[in-house]
């Protein structure tokens, strides 16, 4: 409700207001005035004594647009009553029919529109006749289609989710999934498509009145008004830009109406989504909470500085919060890779580990702020813009493979197009000997057929292959680091175990580093030889992964370990947990936990203890 | 780049997407789909435009030649139209006469409906091929503009001046930007002529009465398509191999947003071709929805079948070469509908 | 007792067999534990014994009684069961009170309910998955995706279930959240003798839960046994490829026969 008072609600209960005394009080007020002719005046230009002008019977035009606005709205309002009432009606019957009928009536839909509004309008206008009553059934029934749709594909796209089908499980029948859940959850965008279908509505009474096929003499609305107008157009402009300005403004209201109508009835749906992002990228508590984690990172210090591959040192990445601050989320990173090294990031959630990751490649989103003390790959500073020269190295000494190979590869591009750019931009080949390293790159993953396969799409591989097309890609250059980012999360427990193969033979095959991001700690582990471990956009230890079960150290660590049941897990105790909640977006209560539940070993009590409220 | 959570595992296969057409290949699945569609429409439009004679409450007849024919006439006129016969004869007859080109007699100038139409349509799809060319021309550079202007820091602050321009184009009405149009540019400027057709200074504003709303209309939807290509990772994928930036907008991002153009470019051109009708009347232009709208007001029916017979075949062609495009360039699976 | 029977149950989408011929057998107060990877069909099967996809042969059987088919008392057997399912960010209404979508799940259980009755049953259940009873009437968006799995628990002990379904519930919890779902679903096995499938892909969750364990693949069963030999013993071969495909803590990967396809 608090939404009432932003700009645009405020617009919106003002024209709302006006509209509205306009229709009650007009041809009260201006009723003389507008109908009475008064031949001395008549054609008068616009001017103080009249706003509009004079019409050729010499009635004031403002005095008649004012007394239009009861006939326009009516009317606007019974179009749209027709239209949202009606396509409410088929939108959800099509929603809880069986799935034939249902099939066949969105069909019908469909293929209504398929054909212009303005045609449906025209042929009903032509059954009822050119007269009001004619044009607002004409209107309301041509926008019946429109809004069934919409009305149709909100309601199936509640009744996809699992809470809908959890409901069915309990056993509610359609007609109370429809009443508990999808109308309250569709409720609010409907009553925006309704402020906008009617100022659309208005909008088309308008333009049928205008082609004389809506109200006729000597009726009049705003479109008659303008049609009268537009024939003097040239000894009186204002006599049809008057009523033009004045159906622009109240389409513009009812516009505004949806808008503020949005703003507060999307907060719900709004607010979901923003902690469903939330949970996938939390927004880092506050600098003091992290107060003893930062410790660690600065007891870390990263190996080997001169001979680093890549390296940053003090990383802190902030995003703008949408207020016009920023909230940083990676806080103070240091992580180098040497050459030919084999580097794990482990976190969960909104640890900072991809922002990091990304950062080190020079990839970070455009939103994102990023600040180091030192940021290189090689002798490349990426702190810097890039020199000539620079970019193409970049481009083919560090390669990038992602999660999900479905959406990092290009669906509009061949496979064949996307592996041999870098070698035709970067590394002057022509086609041919481009395409010939591109399928000799797919037979090194482990690709059949690469020659004929370089001219299929992405969606015509399976996910472990598409992936494999990735890493192939990430190959195509002369990769002296790769940088992997959750690779194998989206695969399979065996397929994973095949990309992670071909990771591994193309690591022994080109001696190149391999940054490879994961929550998995086990994963991590077995892949790499060191371990960086976040959390809260901070390093909190790194390790030996040979030595990762002896030598945690840092109580984070040790949880994460804990908490992760294995082959060797013992199946008649509960798993530990990890006391303070790693992901808990907003009220991190996950520690209201029963007295079952067994606590972390605290050998170290850097810990957060926290009470075990209940 | 949002780090993802524990692994979301694939939801396996719904029930509901299981169609007999989905064991065929996307594209021939899609080209059944289109063409039962299109020979439905087809069907549905016969249908219609010879109901539109026999839906009129009342007798047609009489309210076509009003209340003061002789009875005479109306009784002969009637028979003229067939109206006489079983409604299965009738449009038996109505189907043939198509087959034929016959199209019927206006009840009111006693012309013949074809020859009407053929003498009209021309100017009819001249305006409407020009409105389409110039929306997309406009519509492109617009859009991918804004696209990239959203993403810098400076042109975030510019955004909402070019959305804001773009929806008042969205939002208002045909008929008053062509009156807007003819006030600033014949009343005010006397650059053009505010009626006619045929000659530059009498086609500009037609044109661009037709074509600008739908224009911004496509150009906001390649806007919101772009910011969503540009998101993507595959498009952080093309920046970590450092290509120029012309290859990386115009071969990795342009590609993917030509179904969704073409989709609501394909919408917006069959209303295109029924916003003639508004057009034509606004700047008396002698085409066919100027001829509709009089035989709508005289009520002459068979000239009116004769019309909307062929605006929604026009229509229809028009969802025809859409979906053929789509058909060839869209590699995906992504030609779905609901 | 047997309180889940599945018996030579097949389905298929359009002309796609996903799951075929599978039998399985849950004893009251036992837990059994599918894995597969995707595509293997344990989904479907969840899905079916639910009423959420149709079957094309077969029958399922909670105590003794037929779930399948359209009568009441196949209904009545279906309600016996409750899913819970993966991802708790859409499976509670976000724009209904958590509590309420407790109480709706009150209707499985067949009885008719005063409204104080089901206030106070929301409550105990809220606190059996440790949750603050009086945050009944908070959105799902005022808790976090930990809090709200235990939510989605709740609502389907509020049907009081003779057999639970879990589908993949702690696939899309990150690890530590993970240790707590599978604490609760235990303790809860212990304190109310419930009668548990659990579905996942992940090999050590299912094994740490599981009394028994069936492996899938291609919509059939592979390999079955009590937990402990059918891990320690693998004798399917796809069995040991799963095992062996699973990262072991410390432990280098090695990748020599895997590399093709």
């Amino acid at each position: 409700m608090r939404k009432l008072v932003s700009p645009a609600g405020i617009a919106a209960v003002l024209g709302t207001a006006v509209l509205l005394s306009a229709a009650l009080a007009g041809p009260g007020t201006w009723g003389g005035a507008a109908t009475e002719p008064a031949i001395v005046d008549r054609l008068a230009p616009a001017g103080a004594e009249h706003l509009f002008g004079t019409d050729d019977l010499g009635r004031d035009i403002f005095a008649r647009v004012m007394v239009a606005a009861r006939l326009s709205l009516l009317l606007t309002a019974g179009a749209t009553a027709i239209g949202v009432l009606g396509g409410v009606l088929v939108g959800l019957t099509a929603a809880v029919l069986p799935k034939y009928p249902r099939r066949a009536l969105v069909w019908v839909m469909d293929m209504l529109l398929a054909f212009p509004w303005l045609l449906l309008v025209l042929f009903c206008t032509v059954i009822w006749g050119a007269t009001a009553t004619g044009a607002m059934l004409a209107i309301g029934l041509a926008g019946i289609p429109n809004l069934t749709r919409l009305v149709y594909n909100l309601a199936a796209s509640v009744s996809g989710q699992d809470y809908v089908r959890a409901a069915r499980v309990v056993g509610v029948g359609p007609f109370g999934v429809l009443f508990r859940h999808i109308l309250p959850n569709i409720a609010n965008p409907l009553l925006v498509q309704a402020a906008a279908s009617a100022s659309v509505t208005l909008l088309a009474f308008a333009g049928l009145s205008f082609l004389d096929l809506g109200v006729q003499a000597p009726e009049y609305d705003w479109g008659r008004l303008l049609n009268e107008g537009i024939g003097s157009i040239y000894t009186n402009p204002m006599g049809a830009i008057g009523p033009g300005i004045t159906i622009v403004f109240a389409g513009l209201v009812f516009t505004l109406v949806a808008e503020a109508l949005a703003d507060q009835a999307g907060q719900g749906v709004r607010s979901v989504t923003a902690a469903g992002r939330a949970s996938m990228a939390p927004t880092g508590p506050g600098r003091a909470a992290r107060a003893e984690d930062a410790a660690a990172p600065d007891g870390a210090v990263p190996q080997g500085a001169g001979t680093a591959l890549a390296e940053v040192t003090d990383l802190r990445i902030a995003f703008p919060d949408g207020e016009g601050g920023l909230v940083e989320r990676v806080h103070g990173v240091s992580l180098s890779v040497r050459p030919g090294e084999i580097v794990g990031i482990v976190g969960e959630s909104g640890s900072g580990k991809s922002l990091t990751a990304m950062a080190l490649a020079d990839l970070s989103d455009a939103s994102a702020v990023v600040r180091s003390a030192t940021r290189r790959f090689d002798d490349i500073d990426l702190n810097t813009p890039l020199a000539r020269g620079e970019g193409k190295r970049l481009g083919t000494e560090l390669g990038i493979v992602f999660q999900d190979p479905l959406t990092s590869l290009n669906p509009a591009l061949t496979i064949g197009r996307q592996l041999t750019e870098v070698s035709r931009t970067h590394l002057g080949m022509n086609r041919g000997e481009a395409r010939e390293r591109a399928a000799a790159r797919l037979r090194a993953v482990g690709i059949p057929d690469p020659g004929d396969r370089l001219r299929d799409y992405p969606h015509q591989f399976s996910g472990g292959m598409r992936q494999r097309a990735m890493i192939g890609m990430a190959l195509t250059g002369n990769p002296r680091l790769i940088i992997a980012d959750e690779p194998t999360t989206a695969l399979d427990v065996t397929v994973q175990k095949q990309v992670l193969g071909v990771l591994h033979q193309a690591q022994q095959a080109t001696g190149a580093a391999i940054v490879l991001i994961s929550h998995d700690i086990a994963l991590v582990s077995g892949f790499c030889d060191r371990v960086v471990v976040m959390k809260d956009g901070a390093v909190v230890e790194e390790l030996d992964a040979r030595r990762i079960r002896e030598e945690a150290g840092h109580p984070h660590t040790k949880g994460l370990i804990a908490c992760l049941p294995d082959m060797r897990s013992d199946r008649d105790r509960p798993l530990p947990v990890i006391d303070a909640p790693l992901s808990a977006v907003a009220p991190p209560d996950e520690a209201v936990q029963g007295g079952a539940v067994a606590k972390v070993p605290a050998g170290d009590t850097g810990t957060r203890s926290r009470p075990s409220a209940t | 780049m949002a780090t993802a959570p524990g692994p979301v595992r694939p939801a396996e296969p719904a029930p509901a997407s299981a169609r007999f057409t989905d064991r065929l290949s996307p594209r021939a699945s899609f080209a059944i789909r289109r063409t039962g569609r299109l020979v439905a429409s087809l069907l549905i439009v016969v249908v219609a435009s010879f109901l539109v004679i026999h839906l009129v409450p009342g007798d047609p007849v009489r309210a076509a030649l009003g209340p003061t024919a002789p009875v005479g006439l109306v009784e002969n006129t009637r028979a003229d139209l067939g109206l006489d016969e079983p409604v299965t004869r009738q449009f038996a007859d109505y189907v043939a006469g198509l087959l034929q080109g016959d199209l019927g007699t206006s009840i009111q100038t006693r012309q013949d409906v074809a020859e009407v139409i053929a003498a009209r349509f021309p100017t009819t799809l001249t305006l409407a091929s020009l409105g389409f060319l110039v929306a997309i021309a406009g519509a492109l550079p617009i859009g991918m503009g804004a696209a990239l202007l959203a993403r810098t820091a400076r042109g975030r602050s510019a955004n909402p001046v070019v959305s804001g321009g773009l929806g008042v184009l969205i939002a208002v009405p045909d008929f008053l930007l062509s009156v807007g149009l003819i006030a600033v540019f014949s009343v005010w400027l006397g650059l053009f002529s505010p009626a006619g057709w045929g000659d530059l200074r009498s086609s500009v504003l037609p044109v661009l009465g037709l074509s600008l709303g739908p224009m911004a209309y496509l150009a906001r939807i390649v806007q919101v398509e772009m910011i969503k290509v540009l998101d993507s990772t595959y498009m952080t994928t093309a920046r970590a191999k450092r290509l120029p930036q012309r290859i990386v907008l115009f071969r990795h991002a342009l590609p993917n947003i030509v179904t969704a153009t073409l989709t609501v470019g394909g919408l917006l051109l069959s209303g295109l071709t029924a916003g003639t009708v508004v057009i034509e009347t606004v700047f008396a232009i002698p085409g066919m929805g100027n001829t509709l709208i009089s035989a709508v007001q005289t009520k002459d029916y068979p000239m009116i079948q004769g019309v909307v017979l062929v605006f929604a075949l026009m229509v229809l062609a028009v969802n025809l070469i859409v979906d053929l495009i789509l058909i060839t360039i869209d590699p995906r699976t992504s030609i779905s509908e609901g | 007792m047997t309180a889940l029977e599945i018996e030579n149950l097949s389905i298929r989408y359009g002309a796609r067999p996903v799951v075929s011929d599978v039998s399985l057998r849950l004893e009251r107060g036992r837990t059994i534990g599918l894995v597969g990877e995707s595509g293997s069909g344990k989904s479907s099967i969840a899905n079916a014994a639910v009423g959420l996809a149709p079957i094309s042969s077969g029958d399922i059987r909670v105590n003794g009684v037929s779930a399948v088919g359209r009568g009441g008392r196949a209904r009545a057997a279906r309600r016996r069961m409750q899913l819970i399912f993966q991802d708790p960010y859409s499976a509670l209404d976000p724009r209904m009170p958590v509590g309420a979508s407790i109480a709706e799940a009150t209707l499985a259980t067949g009885r008719t309910w005063t409204r104080a009755q089901r206030r106070s049953r929301v409550r105990e259940l809220l606190e059996q998955v440790h949750l603050d009873p009086d945050r009944a009437g908070a959105l799902p968006s005022a808790f976090s995706g930990g809090q709200r799995q235990r939510i989605t628990i709740a609502r389907a002990l509020a049907g009081e279930p003779d057999v639970l379904i879990a589908d993949e519930v702690t696939s899309a919890l990150d690890v530590s959240v993970q240790s707590t779902v599978l604490n609760l679903l235990r303790e809860l096995l212990q304190a109310l003798g419930l009668s548990i499938v659990f579905i996942s892909h992940n090999l050590a969750v299912v094994r740490y839960i599981s009394d028994a364990i069936h492996v899938m693949r291609d919509g059939g069963i592979v390999d079955s046994g009590p937990t402990e030999s059918l891990l320690d013993n693998p004798s399917a071969p796809y069995t040991r490829e799963l095992l062996s495909a699973v990262p072991v803590l410390g432990e280098r990967m090695t990748f020599e026969e895997t590399a093709e396809p």
